[in-house]
């Protein structure tokens, strides 16, 4: 147990980079563990990032994260591909364990674990999957040419992949639980704007039925209660997201959805030596620039807390201070 | 130990149908985030291993063999054993899921 670091991050993606990145420029050599299968966080299935300040000509999501992700690599930043599957928290030296089985610890942990997908919880979504049911329309838009196929949500990524979607599918409908879109001006009139784009008001779908693809959906109405079925050979869903935060459930204090609670406007968790920033603790902005700013303080929190302890001078011994 | 190789349209049949070991399909492609994060993991795996030959298929050059398999979903991971589609996972997946879903070959 010699090998106690200053910092690991757990999760990429804007708000765990940037944190690298102070940290990194702190000379508090972080330790970065990007995800298995995850690393560059939700930005790596979109396709152009417009409004990320600093970008006129806006910017491929995978572009900006390989870029923010060198920026943390030149300051010093030690990057692990893996998972983190367990974690103890409590103590004053924090002790996470990655896919691997190795275990690694530190006197401070930044979360950065972001959210994951939010399903809709219906009769043949699970089954269908892969067959029509999609969370990715980058990815699997390409599939639907010239088909009728359909997005459910009503904010800015259901906008998004609705207007994405148009590049290939002959229709895409917008199927959204109320009579109004919830996403920004500017992807609205885009959306409204797409002769393509269909709406489904005050719609939720019931069920995905299919044999082994997707064939209709069976929309309920919102008001009257009512059943109909919209012939569609593809779902997207983009209804939102939830923060992965059952890594540290139990203990660390999270809220009633399970995002992880913050003291004030601090990213102090209620763990001594703890951080958690970006979509982990973000009911209302969930944007690329707000997780990376709340990276930031993280970053900011963890060298005051390390500072305070005097931990930065202990484990720098000329052995460790360059692993 | 193996590398991943790249099978097309005109290899398929030979390259993994005809096979005399389990084959995993790892269907892909350039525009899919996904796809790239787990193709390092799926480097990895063939690399560890020789029972199971890990290959990919560039699903947006090679439509026939995607639309043949009924792809509709970027990564999907196809095990063929006998000619014969025995498993199959669809999106990426950590590198510990994976190894457990694909025990059974390993």
């Amino acid at each position: 147990m010699s090998d106690v670091r200053n910092v690991i991050i757990i999760g990429s993606g804007p708000a765990g980079y940037t944190a690298a990145i102070y940290a990194a420029r702190a000379e508090l050599a972080p330790l970065l563990f990007e995800g298995a299968v995850t690393a560059g966080g939700a930005l790596m299935n979109t396709t152009e990032v417009e409004n990320f300040p600093g970008f006129p000509d806006g910017i491929m999501g995978p572009a900006l994260m390989e870029n923010l992700r060198g920026q943390a690599e030149r300051f010093g930043t030690e990057f692990v591909t893996d998972d983190i599957v367990s974690v103890d928290l409590t103590g004053p030296v924090k002790t996470v364990v990655d896919g691997e089985g190795r275990s690694y610890s530190a006197h401070a942990v930044i979360l950065a674990m972001g959210s994951g997908y939010r399903e809709l919880g219906v009769e043949g979504e699970k089954r269908l999957s892969g067959h029509g049911v999609s969370w990715c329309a980058t990815c699997d838009g390409f599939f639907f040419r010239q088909q009728h196929i359909a997005v459910v949500g009503g904010g800015d990524s259901a906008l998004e992949e609705a207007t994405f979607l148009t590049r290939f599918a002959e229709t895409v409908t917008l199927v959204h639980r109320r009579d109004a879109l919830r996403g920004s001006k500017i992807m609205q009139e885009r959306a409204l704007s797409n002769d393509k784009i269909r709406f489904a008001w005050n719609s939720e779908v019931a069920e995905v039925k299919g044999g082994d693809k997707v064939e209709t959906l069976l929309l309920r109405d919102t008001v009257t209660g009512e059943n109909r079925e919209l012939p569609v050979t593809g779902l997207f869903v983009a209804i939102g997201h939830d923060p992965r935060s059952a890594l540290v459930q139990g203990q660390v204090s999270l809220d009633g959805e399970g995002y992880v609670l913050t003291d004030g406007r601090s990213s102090r968790t209620n763990l001594p030596g703890v951080f958690a920033c970006g979509d982990l603790v973000d009911h209302t902005y969930r944007q690329a620039i707000t997780a990376a700013g709340s990276g930031c303080q993280a970053a900011l929190d963890a060298e005051r807390f390390l500072a305070s302890m005097e931990a930065v001078e202990a484990t720098h011994d000329p052995a460790q201070a360059l692993v | 130990m193996g590398a991943v190789k790249t099978v097309t349209d005109a290899t398929f049949t030979d390259e993994v149908l005809l096979s005399a070991k389990p084959v995993l399909v790892d269907f892909w492609a350039e525009w899919c985030g996904p796809c790239k994060m787990i193709s390092p993991v799926l480097e990895e795996i063939a690399a560890s291993q020789d029972s199971l030959q890990i290959v990919k298929v560039n699903a947006d050059e090679n439509p026939s063999t995607a639309a043949n398999e009924r792809i509709m979903s970027l990564p999907t991971l196809n095990v063929y054993q006998g000619g014969q589609l025995v498993k199959q996972i669809v999106g990426a997946k950590p590198k510990a899921a994976l190894l457990s879903d694909l025990a059974e070959f390993l």
